[in-house]
């Protein structure tokens, strides 16, 4: 029989942990102190008005982008009956694996006054440039739409995890109150899931917060472009980490309002009851509506822009995949692995440390450990490098002193510090999902559990696991394809000698060479598709095993 | 305090230590290169194959490389720094990571001006950014300089990319260095009022736009335009195809010009075989390989410049000194957030 920690030895454990993964983040806020003189008149002066409204504006814009498709494409794959309603359950999940500056690259190339579209429409018509309105893709509105186009998944996800645990009974007693399907969609389905749907959209304003490539490529002002700007531009690092510290002050805002909105409130369900769902059958023009509004997803956020790549991977790349391109599959995949794994290690810990002895210290140190996923990766990854070469460095000189012999950089510059930044950037991620999942065990289970004489380890193995396993699929999955996308930190951080897909397709995307970057941007959409498919098997199985 | 020194901290330093000797034991030199590795790794597999040095390479961007030179402080294991730019070597010297090297022969056949005059940093290659024009559409006579662009006459009708790139910012630091802040503070309200376009996109969308008809001028660095034009892909072909390159200011002080270049880390430990790599990559069939395979110009004057990029004629280079470029681009970027220069 195991004993179970003492709470004091957990809100160490977690607090230390949580201390550890938040220094990076903590180095950044560290330069408010450092004073950066005139070079906030000049910003203030000039351009700060424009990163705020634009990352305002950006923000609201992929906060109505993710949940109209993400709620929606989630309630209708979980709750209705349509024809496809099967295949777009996974096949929704596909965007996520899009890095969002490639399907920037694609619109442009397809949709931009020089793309094929308008071109054709100028030959066809004798249309010159001003004689005729075309969206125009690269603005703030275009922007929105491709960050929601690729962020909508995590709201899905989470959405549709939540819909189908959702008691039937709730929805019955909603449906015998007379309430029709939207009806209990907006009073019963969608409050109950907010905690998942809030999980979702934050992770994604998060990332939309963190994005550089988009924003960058489509000349739109943001904090992140902003931020280096000021760093590299004007040479001014304390500027510019303070305008990082303001991005994760957006961030605490936030979160802030969200938890004092939600107040006391709980989420979890009373009833002992737990059947089936049976879901509504659509038919008529509603069934067509439901398949074409999934279909229109799906094809904008991967149809097109994979197409797309195909073409270019077929016809105008030149020659890329030679032998060094296993090895870089190999790198992504290997690397995914391990920092996913880790990231829900992690993220039990943690958020099971918050479960048993959620006081203060302990929630806040959690909270600020998950900051990291707001703050753009060359922020972070200089975050982390600052504590790493420091350390390497005293040990460096602390060996010179004892034997004479330097020692050089042990941990700077390896996979080590490269896999942390995952941890700190990604932890987030894993985090939101696994609290998600633990929110929907109620703590009378743990009584019931533990009056039946069950111990701990059997309560976590026999209650929580089974009614935790799609949470944690999800956040093992979730964190698995963010890795594979990843790229500034990695670019900065890596080993000699060593890349990945992410670094491949950047470095001939950035370029210019778009069409050379798609065999690796193919690949690694290729790579995240089977994650993709496991993770939302796992969903749509994951209920069984809670009925009764 | 040596005395107390654990027993098991002691074995573990000195596991790492051999650890540490091991992998200098080969002959080797660790390159930090803002160049990306498809324009630069077969040039370092050839100098691998011709002289037995094993080359360690990390790309990325240079910003950021150099942030990492500076955080690894004196035990970094970079031997020596790549830029595409002049502007960021000077910042590498600036912040102190780089040290003096001596190549006496590459010396004599470099133009001053690409070169730091303290010996820091070398040029390797050399770019020019041009004004490009949209043949039919505008006749080259009323074209003289990027001062001139500011003119009435080009209202709506210029392309260029955001002043977040550091060409943009080099380009106008060098006017700064000719005219002085506030002429050019001028002259950048003028130009930016002549944009047809919010900038977006890097320079090759600027090619592209202006030969779709969305304006009449692009500003692009030359080797965009030669890729372009030796591109497998046909429509890239067609739009370059209907671009001129106009070198401006051929009545003062020439065109803008840049280069990427090379220096040796302060912390470097293969400095020899660092200082050897800067040496290959100035000899003659590096020069030429290099040049041909990513649409440059050589950076030795002796060395004869590839057909595509001859075929644009000869032209009057800015022999202002690099350098300047760095000193002067904080000075440049504010200046353009104060044009509105997106």
């Amino acid at each position: 029989m195991h004993k179970a920690p003492g709470p004091s030895v957990w809100r160490f454990g977690v607090v230390s942990t949580a201390v550890i993964l938040a220094v990076p983040v903590t180095v950044i806020l560290s330069y408010l102190l450092v004073p950066a003189g005139e070079v906030w008149q000049h910003l203030a002066a000039t351009v700060l008005q424009d990163y705020v409204i634009n990352s305002l504006l950006l923000m609201l814009g992929v906060t109505a982008g993710v949940l109209v498709f993400g709620v929606g494409a989630a309630w209708l794959t979980s709750m209705c009956r349509f024809p496809g309603a099967g295949f777009f359950e996974w096949s929704l999940l596909l965007p996520m694996a899009m890095p969002a500056y490639i399907i920037a690259y694609t619109y442009t190339g397809l949709f931009d006054f020089a793309g094929p579209l308008q071109t054709t429409i100028r030959g066809l018509t004798g249309w010159r440039f001003g004689d005729y309105w075309f969206p125009e893709i690269r603005s703030l509105e275009g922007a929105a739409l491709m960050l929601s186009l690729v962020l909508f998944p995590y709201v899905y996800l989470l959405a549709r995890a939540a819909f189908l645990s959702q008691s039937l009974c709730v929805l019955d007693v909603s449906r015998t109150l007379g309430n029709g399907p939207w009806r209990t969609f907006f009073t019963v389905a969608l409050p109950l899931a907010r905690p998942a749907i809030v999980a979702g959209l934050s992770l994604a304003l998060m990332e939309t917060l963190a994005d550089y490539g988009t924003v960058q490529y489509f000349g739109v002002s943001t904090f992140t472009t902003g931020i280096f700007r000021t760093w590299f531009g004007l040479g001014s690092t304390a500027a510019a980490a303070q305008l990082s510290a303001v991005l994760l002050m957006f961030v605490f805002v936030l979160v802030f309002l969200e938890r004092s909105s939600r107040r006391k409130a709980r989420y979890h369900h009373t009833s002992q009851r737990h059947q089936d769902l049976r879901r509504y059958q659509l038919s008529g023009w509603r069934s067509n509506t439901a398949l074409l509004f999934c279909f229109s997803i799906l094809f904008f956020g991967f149809l097109l822009p994979a197409g797309q790549l195909l073409v270019w991977a077929g016809t105008t790349a030149e020659g890329q995949l030679d032998s060094r391109f296993l090895n870089l599959v190999w790198n992504s995949l290997g690397l995914a692995g391990t920092a996913s794994l880790l990231a829900l290690m992690l993220a039990l810990f943690l958020g099971y440390g918050k479960r048993l002895n959620g006081n203060r210290p302990v929630r806040v140190a959690v909270r600020v450990a998950g900051m990291g996923y707001a703050v753009p990766g060359t922020v972070i990854a200089v975050g982390v490098m600052i504590p790493f070469a420091a350390i390497d460095n005293g040990v460096d000189a602390w060996m010179r002193l004892q034997f004479g012999i330097s020692t050089g950089l042990l941990l700077s510059g390896t996979l080590v510090a490269l896999v942390f930044a995952y941890l700190v950037r990604f932890l987030a991620v894993s985090l939101q999902t696994v609290e998600a999942g633990l929110a929907k065990v109620r703590p009378s289970m743990d009584e019931v559990a533990r009056s039946m004489g069950a111990t701990a380890a059997e309560t976590v193995r026999r209650v929580h696991f089974p009614m935790l396993k799609g949470s944690l699929m999800t956040a093992l999955l979730l964190v698995f394809v963010d890795v594979l996308k990843e790229l500034p930190a990695t670019l900065l951080l890596r080993p000699f000698n060593f890349s990945t897909l992410a670094v491949r397709a950047y470095e001939l995307a950035s370029d210019e060479r778009l069409a050379d970057a798609s065999h690796a941007s193919l690949t690694i959409v290729a790579a995240g598709i089977l994650p993709v498919i496991l993770l939302s098997y796992s969903i749509a199985h994951s209920r069984h095993v809670q009925t009764t | 305090m040596y005395a107390r020194t654990p027993f098991l901290l002691k074995s573990v330093a000195m596991l790492l230590c051999i650890s540490t000797f091991n992998a200098l034991a080969a002959e080797e030199v660790n390159v930090y290169s803002a160049r990306k590795e498809k324009l630069i790794k077969s040039l370092l597999d050839r100098f691998t194959g011709e002289t037995g040095i094993q080359v360690n390479l990390v790309t990325g961007k240079a910003d950021a490389l150099l942030k990492r030179l500076q955080i690894e402080g004196r035990n970094s294991p970079a031997d020596l720094l790549i830029t595409t730019d002049a502007g960021r070597l000077h910042r590498a010297k600036e912040a102190g990571v780089t040290q003096v090297t001596h190549l006496p022969d590459q010396t004599a056949a470099l133009p001053n001006s690409f070169r730091d005059p303290d010996g820091h940093w070398y040029g390797l290659s050399l770019r020019a950014r041009p004004i490009l024009y949209v043949q039919g559409r505008v006749k080259p006579e009323d074209l003289s300089s990027y001062e001139a662009l500011a003119e009435p006459t080009w209202k709506s009708r210029v392309c260029i990319r955001s002043s977040n790139n550091i060409y943009n910012q080099s380009l106008v630091a060098s006017m700064i260095a000719a005219k002085g802040t506030d002429r050019v503070e001028t002259w950048a309200r003028g130009f930016v009022g002549n944009f047809a376009r919010p900038p977006k996109g890097g320079d090759r969308d600027q090619i592209k736009a202006a030969a779709a008809g969305q304006c009449d001028i692009a500003i692009a660095n030359t080797y965009y335009l030669a890729a372009m034009i030796e591109s497998k892909d046909p429509a890239q072909r067609e739009a370059a195809g209907k671009l001129r390159v106009f070198w401006p200011n051929q009545d003062g002080r020439g065109t803008h010009v840049n280069v990427s270049g090379a220096a040796v880390t302060a912390s470097a430990r293969n400095r020899e075989n660092a200082t050897k790599l800067i040496a290959y990559l100035l000899n003659d069939t590096s020069q030429q390989w290099y040049a041909d395979t990513n649409g440059e110009f050589p950076i030795r004057p002796d060395i004869p410049v590839n057909p595509v990029l001859a075929s644009w004629g000869e032209f009057k280079m800015d022999t202002l000194n690099l350098s300047r470029l760095g000193e002067l681009n904080p000075e440049a970027v504010r200046l353009m957030d104060r044009a509105g220069w997106k």
